[in-house]
């Protein structure tokens, strides 16, 4: 009911009428065009589930937490999922602390529709014993800065941020299947949520009397403008949501009209956030992975070989630590067995070994300790060995090169004979 | 669940371009500016208009135009469980915010600067529409307390089950889990100022289903205009004209 709120916005006359008149020559005060989104920027937090979305100057958070509760009565096998939002009063003068006012109850309504109805999360995955505990999810949606277009920042965080949750994976047992064993994530790798698509948010305003429409309304824009259009879209062609409550009334042209650049608008942003939460992956990965640093002359070898093996490696960064394991073991089974086969090249290769030997004893530590928690090997697995085994080759080959520079023509031309004797063990070998 | 049977018919016995029964009645409050019930089938919604009035809270006084406030809550009664939080409940926050913008876009609030207009909406039968009903209500009420306004406003829902487009769907239908589309016009000028939908719809089928509410709101915007002038016609025996 308070919709004056105190301290909010107030604009003069000259003002508002700049804005709607470089809107008549299609210029936007900003400088975009009417149709142009601003930056986007998603960047995540250390815990898995918790995103930051910088949509020019609108900064909003997104945090994701689990829990384990009892089911509705009425849907006894689906979970749950709620959205709170949090204006915050440092964002904007306007905003009060306390309980949500009507824009934060509306902003978190249109996001819940676009999640909830058009059941982007899959709730029936996240039941664990049907009719007595199902996961509830809940997204905090926390606004810092006010600089317009708050609705489509929220909606953009609470995507990037249910892409990353993880939550702890759960097994029952017992005799009478009712006993619940929470892994923790050390244990057992946490689960991702399941997301059917991407319900992407594109806001609309109205502004003049001649409607001229414009998207992604800055904060000046948004007191200007005599209407607003939400359109929650997603790739395959489907309206999840609309929302346009009251305000200027426009052609119902306009309105498809409106629709299908937001399908456009919808394709960039979930290809963006995309990008955002793959690249998180991969950093998420490479964290797992606990990598001992090599000396420094090898360590430009290594972070090459480093990149080769994140392009192999997708989210299954168990994969790669069954890899390093199954190396290392060849590599010490080599070491030994390599005298016997090769009497020539005796000398180099074990000193060469050797020296390699004491880098990886204590990734070897390491990685017994992880490999415990080492579920089923996928492909990847077969051809990231061989890139990894080639990696530690070329590591234990450049050790060895550095150790011969002192001695003879004969030992500098040994290191061919060590590649090619270690292919061949490797082709054996695998 | 079958919602249109191979015949065509609905639940309910309906055509799926049928609109259920409307029924209007103004003055319903008699201490009230204006007011009135309307009736879609088995939804019934009074609502209640004070105003223009002084207003109550300085702080809120808009100096050059009138300030639109709405309340929108549902008796306890309405539904088939009895509702323990009739007002201040999330939905019925979104719901009061969106009649009030779309009321604030017919009304002349330019005319009646620092004064304010109380629109009070309450749901006493809920099988569907509620939010349609109401704001057809609030049209009416409006108009009988006479205060301004640039056009009517009227507004009807529409859905898609059984791949058949149905107007003015009731509660069953509703809660289907199929799309839901409410579209709020101006009928003389033909333009749309209300619209949300849920679930998905590819984008075809919602131009359909929108073009299909948007007939079901004209047809509404004929009935009210008969009302109101047999409204009116009551009124002028009644000064004697």
């Amino acid at each position: 009911m308070e919709q004056r709120l105190a301290n909010s916005l107030i604009m003069t006359v000259n003002e508002k009428k700049f804005i709607e008149n470089a809107l008549v020559s299609d210029i936007r005060v900003d400088g975009r065009r009417p149709f142009d989104y601003r930056n986007l920027t998603i960047r995540f937090g250390s815990e898995d589930g918790s995103s930051e979305v910088q949509l020019g100057k609108t900064q909003v958070l997104a945090f994701v937490t689990g829990q384990l509760v009892q089911p509705y009565r009425d849907r006894p096998n689906e979970g749950s999922f709620a959205i709170y939002t949090e204006f915050s009063p440092m964002a904007d003068p306007s905003f009060e602390p306390g309980r949500p006012g009507d824009s934060a109850i509306e902003l978190g309504r249109i996001v819940d529709r676009g999640l909830r109805e058009s059941r982007a999360v899959d709730t029936e995955s996240l039941c664990v014993i049907a009719g007595k505990l199902v996961w509830s999810i809940r997204i905090d949606l926390h606004i810092i800065d006010n600089g317009g277009n708050l609705v489509d920042a929220a909606n953009i965080a609470a995507l990037a941020a249910l892409s990353t949750f993880r939550r702890p994976e759960c097994t029952v047992g017992g005799e009478d299947g009712q006993e619940l064993t929470i892994h923790p994530p050390d244990v057992r790798e946490p689960l991702p949520l399941i997301l059917h698509h991407f319900p992407v948010a594109v806001t609309f305003g109205f502004i003049g009397k001649e409607n001229i429409v414009v998207i992604d309304p800055t904060h000046y824009e948004e007191e200007v403008m005599g209407g607003s259009l939400t359109a929650t879209l997603n790739t395959n062609g489907d309206v999840c949501a609309i929302q346009k409550a009251g305000g200027d009334g426009v052609l119902q042209s306009v309105i498809m009209q409106c629709l299908r650049i937001a399908s456009v608008k919808a394709g960039d942003i979930t290809s963006k956030i995309k990008n955002a939460v793959e690249s998180y992956n991969t950093q998420r990965s490479l964290r797992k992975i606990k990598r001992h640093n090599p000396s420094p002359a090898v360590s430009n070898v290594a972070k090459h070989h480093t990149e080769r093996l994140v392009l192999g490696a997708n989210e299954f960064n168990v994969g790669s630590q069954s890899n390093e394991h199954d190396t290392m073991n060849e590599i010490s089974s080599t070491a030994n067995g390599f005298s016997n086969r090769d009497p020539n090249s005796q000398s180099v290769d074990t000193d060469a070994l050797r020296a390699s030997q004491p880098s990886c004893a204590t990734p070897l530590d390491k990685l017994n300790e992880e490999s415990t928690q080492v579920n089923p090997e996928t492909k990847s697995t077969q051809q990231s060995s061989d890139m990894n085994s080639s990696a530690s080759t070329h590591e234990a080959t450049d050790i060895g090169l550095q150790e011969n520079q002192s001695n003879t023509l004969k030992d500098a031309v040994k290191p061919k004979h060590k590649r090619r004797k270690k292919s061949t063990s490797n082709v054996n070998a695998s | 669940m079958e919602y249109v049977s191979p015949e065509g018919l609905r639940l309910d016995g309906r055509r799926p371009m049928e609109m259920r029964q409307l029924r209007a009645e103004l003055g319903a409050v008699s201490r009230a500016d204006g007011s009135a019930v309307f009736e879609m089938g088995n939804t019934k919604v009074i609502a209640a208009v004070y105003g223009p009035r002084e207003v109550q809270n300085r702080s809120q006084q808009i100096n050059d135009k009138a300030l639109i406030r709405c309340e929108y809550t549902m008796a306890n009664f309405s539904t088939g469980d009895r509702l323990r939080r009739p007002k201040g409940d999330r939905r019925s926050t979104e719901i009061s915010l969106v009649i009030r913008q779309t009321m604030e876009a017919c009304i002349m609030t330019h005319l009646m600067p620092r004064s304010q207009i109380d629109i009070f909406v309450q749901v006493l039968q809920a099988d569907g529409g509620t939010r349609s009903a109401c704001i057809n209500a609030a049209t009416l009420a409006l108009a009988d307390a006479g205060i301004p306004m640039c056009d009517l406003v009227t507004s009807c829902s529409a859905g898609y089950l059984n791949s058949t487009p149905l107007l003015d769907l009731n509660y069953v239908e509703d809660s289907a889990g199929g799309p839901d589309v409410t579209v709020g016009i101006l009928p003389k000028l033909d333009k749309v100022t209300l619209l949300q939908m849920d679930a998905k719809l590819p984008m075809d089928i919602f131009e359909n289903v929108m073009q299909l509410a948007t007939e079901g709101c004209k047809a509404v915007a004929n009935y009210i205009r008969e009302v109101l002038l047999e409204n009116t016609k009551q009124l002028e025996n009644r000064r004697g004209v």
